[in-house]
């Protein structure tokens, strides 16, 4: 039988809580606003495939920091919650926050259960059908989870960025002012230009024709807002 | 006896399966349950049924198009009955055979593809498409067995290829390619026939659109299961067009000026 060594819970935790920072921090990171048609998510990701920003359902989107193997296995889960769910009852029925509590959950299960926690934080956004309504949650490493309003960013630079974002952010911006203002911000810490290539962002438009609302800006619509 | 595989690499937990009728057999198997015990010729006659629908192809891409009519045993059960459905943004499916089982195997189908696509962030090939559609048939030759048949007509654009493709099964999941058309239900005869005589390669598309009306216009004529259009009513046909730009439903005005074109030239 093997023996372990009596830690303090307390001492776990925050070795845990810890370690989960360190792996975020490394990462880049993702920023999450509000604009005039509804949610912006941009960041910056040299990959045109390994997506940080994805459509969960009809007027859900997901977006996650950290370690991709653990935000994609979380992406995935809440794509087959998503569906499941409206395929079983309605397609109405399908809401962020009962994505964010799924999260939420499973989030704070591996952290408190599992050897290691997952170097992760998540975003899911949402957009009212007519009204002005969105919802924008965040979760943490550990399962906690908050209601944001306006803009948030989460990785490595989140507080630098959130503090630029306080400063610049006005309600009621076009997307195309969105674009370019956070592409700014996102470059701001290391006072870096960020190339359109570099720039992955996704949008849920409540203005769109269709039942799917998300939509992902292609390289040629980045570089034409930056451009513009 | 085989040992089951061992290590990371282990099955089932190798890779996302982006299939959402897996997910669903695994977690809510109910779903997927077949009606339990013998079903009775007779009762079977008298679940509505969907009638004609039928598919063309021309030169942009394809029609797939359906009278309104659902009929049980002698009696018309609906007559706006909506059989032609876009399945993603760049394929249709149009259904004939047990209205309910029909209308349940669409939706699981255009979840099936919407999921793949959210999972892996790429659409299924049209060929891919095809072939998860025969899977779903074949998981229902049970009930075909029964009477209680549901045959598809499905079609879309392939983008590799650079054309449109038409495609109609049987009951027992048969895939089969068509070049040019293809009917199918109780009217899928008379279609056929009228097709046979109207199609020729490269229909711009009005007159792919003009065939399509005739020939489910014959199809109301030769067959009591299939509706014909009622201008009275406002009553006609449902075609869906798929193109390399994507899947549109066409106008019913443009539907209704076609049909009227039809019968005009026939008085």
């Amino acid at each position: 039988m093997s023996f372990m060594p009596y830690v303090a819970p307390e001492q776990m935790m925050k070795d845990r809580s810890e370690y989960a920072h360190k792996g975020i921090a490394r990462g880049r990171s993702v920023i999450g606003l509000e604009y005039v048609d509804g949610l912006l998510f941009i960041a910056e990701n040299p990959s045109a495939t390994l997506h940080k920003i994805s459509e969960i359902y009809d007027r859900i989107a997901f977006a996650g920091v950290g370690k991709y193997s653990e935000f994609e296995e979380l992406r995935i889960s809440g794509i087959r919650l998503a569906d499941m769910r409206g395929f079983s009852y309605g397609r109405e029925d399908v809401k962020a926050r009962d994505l964010a509590n799924a999260y939420s959950q499973a989030l704070s299960a591996i952290f408190t259960q599992q050897m290691k926690p997952y170097e992760v934080e998540v975003l899911v956004g949402e957009v009212d059908g007519e009204a002005a309504g969105t919802a924008l949650y965040h979760v943490l490493f550990d399962g906690s989870v908050t209601d944001e309003h306006d803009f948030v960013a989460i990785g490595g630079h989140a507080e630098d960025l959130a503090e630029t974002l306080k400063g610049r952010y006005q309600e009621g911006w076009e997307l195309a002012t969105a674009v370019k203002t956070a592409v700014e911000i996102l470059g701001s810490p290391d006072s870096r230009t960020i190339a359109a290539e570099s720039i992955e962002a996704g949008v849920l438009d409540r203005r769109r024709g269709q039942r799917r609302k998300f939509h992902r800006l292609e390289d040629g619509e980045v570089a034409q807002i930056l451009g513009g | 006896m085989t040992e089951p595989a061992q290590g990371p690499l282990a099955v089932p937990a190798f890779g996302a399966n982006p299939s959402f009728v897996d997910l669903l057999r695994r977690e809510r198997p109910e779903h997927l349950q077949q009606i339990q015990g013998v079903v009775s010729a007779e009762t079977a006659a008298q679940v509505p049924h969907g009638t004609t629908v039928l598919g063309v192809k021309y030169a942009d891409g394809i029609i797939v198009a359906g009278d309104r009519r659902a009929t049980a045993g002698y009696s018309i059960a609906d007559d706006r009955m909506r059989k032609v459905f876009a399945a993603d943004d760049y394929s249709a499916i149009a259904i004939a055979g047990v209205a309910g089982m029909a209308v349940e195997m669409v939706k699981l189908f255009q979840l099936e593809l919407e999921h793949y696509e959210k999972i892996t962030g790429d659409r299924l090939s049209l060929e891919g498409k095809a072939n998860r559609l025969a899977e779903l048939i074949r998981q229902n030759f049970p009930m075909a067995m029964q009477g209680l048949v549901v045959v598809p007509l499905f079609g879309g654009f392939d983008h590799r290829r650079g054309e449109g493709r038409i495609f109609h099964y049987d009951a027992t999941g048969g895939r089969w390619e068509e070049n040019d058309y293809q009917a199918t239900g109780s009217g899928g005869a008379p279609a056929k026939n009228s097709l046979k005589k109207t199609w020729k390669p490269g229909l711009t598309r009005a007159e792919a659109l003009r065939v399509t009306v005739e020939a489910l216009l014959d199809a109301s004529e030769d067959d009591v299961a299939t509706g014909g259009p009622d201008p009275n009513r406002r009553i006609y046909p449902i075609a869906l067009m798929v193109t390399a730009d994507g899947a549109e439903e066409v106008p019913e005005d443009e539907v209704a000026a076609a049909v009227a074109a039809v019968i005009e030239e026939r008085s």
